[in-house]
This record gives structure tokens, sequence and C-alpha cells, in this order.
């Protein structure tokens, strides 16, 4: 390789570093964006003198960049905020796409015998960007709803499970050691496509993010898979970062929500059809307040402190500008208004503080858990805007439920509760919440964003 | 093993390392965005996709390239448009801030 190719992919491998760097800090983080596609631009650019084009080569090359580069700008530009991560799911899974169709490539130009150092990676880089392409896709669907974001379970799934991942290892064996086969190799990403489905369809919808979050580190580690075929310096640094860091920001997504990466992936929320029946039936007994906007609203302009909770209903009403005007109007009146940002309140972490960064909230406003959790016996309201899992206070007290351990917030101490929801309907979790019968909880039906637009009015009234 | 390998698996190695060191102190807001650039950068698949792509011959070369060019290239512009739409909302927040605050 030529050197100046070399010191341009080392001069890519250090920017993608720095651009993680500043990726984990508030300030520098649109600028870590930027900087790792900078060092992308290098990577693709140093790439063009290693080519030999062939006529058909040099036209596939162009119209895939040139139908590609649209499409993504596009569809990232037009997503709404609320299906970010179903968007982020998408691009995850063509990458590892990408990656198995680059292998399979290689595979078959490889003949029957290839080095076991070409074939075992090709095989790996197949085999692992194929379940996340799969699993990808089917965590696309459940998070757009095009498949139910319940759990998804039947007897000895496990096992069947168990078996493919074990079919899949015994072919992969055969083919590095018998003869190289595309019949083999085909029927291998055809298992490794299966095996992508059926091992995220168990997981409940709220755990996606923590899925998503894994399965974009497969994608890392297919794609240094494939450096190590095409004997790339650039994908395998590149892919290898993302593997690792990947492998680390899942582990810590799961321990936001109080659980162990295992937990997440293989059980919990499969057992919670039992629970969460048991729970119901438990409450058909009780009954509920619900509350007009003017009640709500005179409660709130007549309160010291308010504390905040957005959950995902705030987003899926676009509701985060009138929750502002809300809270202004409050403010007017002398009232303190904070804001309660659970680690996994939305679809995502983060998920919340992009939302009200959108409508301008002030940053100083938004407290994380730990921080306004004391707070909590010293506020008059707590409004809760289409959360419910995250303030579910099974979480301390129900040893048996999927979200026990889980750290929430303790809206059960403040001296009012106000839950805006569309119904009664439980969280993404499939358990019922006992705080909404609580004798201080007060109900407001319907879309968050009408009803934050009567609560306006309302408390300019009052 | 020859030592081309080697230097690749040393590369390997080194990168998981400073994979995990460079971001472990990431404050929980901005795990989606993160996740989200990750997912950009291993869009560097795309380098290998137009390896393929440009090199192909037979036909059945071609129809793969194609379709991991076009894939691979879906990933890295749309990852990190989309991560930049995600980090465009944390930056905007303090200007506006300012004058409520006074």
């Amino acid at each position: 390789m030529n050197i100046w190719i070399a010191l341009a992919y080392l001069l890519a491998a250090v920017l993608f570093i720095l651009g993680l760097k500043q990726l984990s800090n508030p300030r520098g983080a649109r600028r870590g964006n930027q900087t790792a596609a900078v060092g992308m631009v290098i990577a693709l650019l140093a790439t063009i003198p290693l080519l030999h084009f062939t006529t058909a080569g040099i036209v596939v090359t162009i119209l895939g960049l040139a139908i590609g580069a649209p499409v993504g700008a596009i569809s990232a530009r037009r997503v709404h905020m609320t299906a970010m991560p179903q968007m982020v799911a998408a691009f995850n899974g063509v990458g590892g796409g990408a990656a198995a169709l680059v292998a399979i490539s290689e595979l078959l130009h490889a003949g029957t015998h290839p080095a076991f150092q070409l074939a075992f990676p090709s095989i790996f880089s197949m085999v692992v960007g194929g379940i996340s392409f799969a699993g990808s896709a089917i965590a696309f669907a459940k998070l757009q709803g095009m498949i139910t974001g319940t759990p998804i379970t039947y007897a000895g799934q496990q096992v069947v499970n168990g078996l493919l991942a074990i079919a899949i290892v015994s072919l992969a064996v055969a083919n590095l050691t018998v003869a190289s086969q595309p019949i083999f190799f085909v029927t291998l990403l055809a298992l490794a496509l299966v095996l992508g489905v059926a091992f995220v369809i168990p997981i409940g919808g709220a755990d996606m993010p923590v899925v998503i979050s894994l399965l974009n580190a497969f994608t890392g580690l297919a794609v240094a898979a494939s450096g190590f075929v095409l004997n790339n310096f650039a994908l395998i640094v590149a892919g290898t970062l993302v593997g690792a860091s990947g492998t680390l920001l899942t582990t810590l997504m799961s321990q936001a929500m109080g659980r162990s990466l295992a937990n997440v992936l293989f059980g919990a929320f499969g057992q919670i059809q039992v629970g969460a029946g048991g729970a119901a039936a438990t409450a058909e007994g009780k009954s509920v307040r619900a509350g007009s906007p003017e009640d709500v609203g005179t409660m709130l302009a007549y309160a010291r402190k308010v504390i905040i909770v957005p959950g995902y209903g705030l987003a899926v009403a676009q509701g985060q500008h009138a929750l502002k005007e809300l809270a202004d109007e409050l403010e007017k009146r002398g009232v303190e208004v904070e804001y309660a940002i659970h680690p996994v309140a939305g679809r995502m972490p983060g998920h919340m503080n992009v939302l009200l960064a959108e409508a301008n909230v002030p940053y100083e406003q938004l407290k994380e858990m730990d921080e306004i959790n004391g707070e909590f016996p010293s506020t008059d309201v707590a409004l809760v805007v289409g959360a419910n899992d995250v303030v579910n206070p099974a979480a301390h007290t129900t040893p048996g439920s999927p979200i026990y351990g889980m750290p929430i917030l303790n809206v059960d101490q403040a001296k009012n509760i106000v839950f805006m929801k569309r119904s009664m309907r439980p969280g993404f979790a499939g358990i019922d919440n006992e705080l909404l019968y609580d004798p201080k909880t007060i109900m407001l039906f319907g879309d968050a964003k009408d009803s934050l637009t009567k609560l306006v009015a309302a408390v300019k009234a009052a | 093993m020859n030592s081309e390998l080697l230097t690749e698996f040393t590369y390997f190695v080194l990168a998981i390392f400073v994979g995990i060191e460079v971001i472990s102190k990431v404050p929980t807001i901005l795990h989606t965005p993160l996740m989200s650039g990750t997912n950009a950068i291993h869009g560097i698949i795309l380098v290998g996709a137009i390896l393929i792509a440009a090199n192909a011959t037979s036909p059945l070369e071609v129809v793969l390239g194609f379709v991991a060019v076009l894939l691979a290239t879906l990933n890295v512009v749309g990852g990190f448009v989309v991560t930049d739409r995600m980090l465009e909302m944390f930056k905007g927040r303090r200007a506006p801030a300012k004058p409520e605050q006074k």
C-alpha cells in the first residue's frame, strides 16, 4: 500500500477517535460528529488510488453513491424527532447488510479453498452483518409500530435460538474445513438472517434502544472483520472502535435502566405477560380520579413548586412547545418550575433532552434523576406528561415486577400528582401503575398537546 | 501468522482499548447521539463496498457491489446527518435561554 494512502487512513482514524472523544462531552458533541465526518471523507478519498475501475464497476459505484447519498440525507432530515430511534436502527441495519454483501463477494471470489485468514473473517463478517441487518429491521418494525412492540414469545424459543446458533457455527466450520461452497455460505447467510429476527422478536419495544446499540456494536465488528479480509487499515480501526465503544455503551444503557444486559436480552420482559395480567386484574376494582383542565390549571397556578416529568407521550403528541408555554406562564406567576429527566424517558436515553431543547427549554431547568429525586417531597405538583414506567413505584415495591430495581423518579412523594395520559393503558413495559389509583393523583385524559394548550388557557384564567 | 496479519491484529487489539477508553465518561444525555455517531462511523464499510464494486467484473459482482455501495452510502450519509440533527438541538438551547433568565 502506498505510503500516502496509509498516512491518509491514519489521519482518518485519528479524526474518528477525536470525534468520539468530543461526542462524549455535551459542549463539543456536534463538532465531534463533524470531525468524524471529515475523517470519513478523507478515508473515502484515500481509497480512490486503490481502485482499478472496470466500466461496469464505475457505473454501479457512481450510481450507488448518487442514489444513496440524497436518499440518506433527505430521510435523515425529514424524520420526526419521535422516529429518530428507528431511523438509527435503519441506518445501522443497512451498514450490516453492506458488510455481509462485501463478505459474500469476497467469498465468491476466493474459490473453494481460501486461506483461513481470508475465509474466517469473511464468514464472521457475513454472519454478524446478517444478524445485524435482520435484527435492525425487526427493531425498526417494532418501533415504527409495523409489528407489535410487546415481546413475541413461544414455547421452546430459547432452544430454537440455541439450535440456530449451533447450526450456524457448524456450517461455518464445515465451510472453513471441508470446502468453501456458495451453497454453504448462502445457507449460512440465510440462517444468520433468521437468527437476527429470532433474537430480537422476544425483546420488548421499551428495550429496543439497548438492542439497537448492541446491533450497532455488531455491525462495527463485522466491518472490522471486512477490514481483515480486504487488508484495509481504515476498516479495521474504525470498525473495532465502534465495536468496542458500542459494547460499552450498550452496557451503560442497560445500567441506566437498572438491569444487566443479559436480563434485557434474554428474559425479564419476556415473562411480563403473566405479571401484567395479574396486576391488571387487581386494578379492576380501583377507581381513578379524572380532572378537568380547569381543575388542574388552578392547582398549578397556585402551587409554589412544580416538577414536570416528560415522557414518550409528550414526544408523540409533539407537545414540547405547548409545555414550554405552560412553564413560562407558570413562571410568570412566580411558580418554580423544573423538569425531571429520567435517563430512559422516551424511547432512548437523551430523547427528552433533545425534545425539550428543541422548544428552547433552558438547560438549567433540566434535572437528572439523582439530582431531583430529593426535591419531590417539597413539590406541590408533579406533572407527569406522557410518562409512566419511569415513575412506577412497583420498581421499589414489587419484587416480581419486570421493572423491579430500576431507578425511578420518586413522583409518589410529591404532594399532588397529575398524570396526563391518553388512556389508562399501561406503559411500554406493559405493567400496571398503582400510582394512577393513588388518592392524590388526578388524571387528565387526552392528547398531551391538546391538554397542555387547555392548561395554558386555564392557568391564564386562574 | 504472517507479518501483515500480525500488524492488523495489533491495530485491532489497540483499537479495542481506545474505543472503550475514549467514551468511558459519557453522560446519559449523550448516549443516543453517541450511538448514532458511532453508527455513522461504521459506515466506513463504504470503503470496502467501493473496493468490491469498482473492481467488479462478473454480473453477480456488479449487482452485489451496487447494492453494497448503496446500503453503505445510506449508512454514512444518513448516519452523520441524523446525528447532526440531534446535536443541533443541544447547541440551540443556550442562546435563547439567556434573555429569559434575565
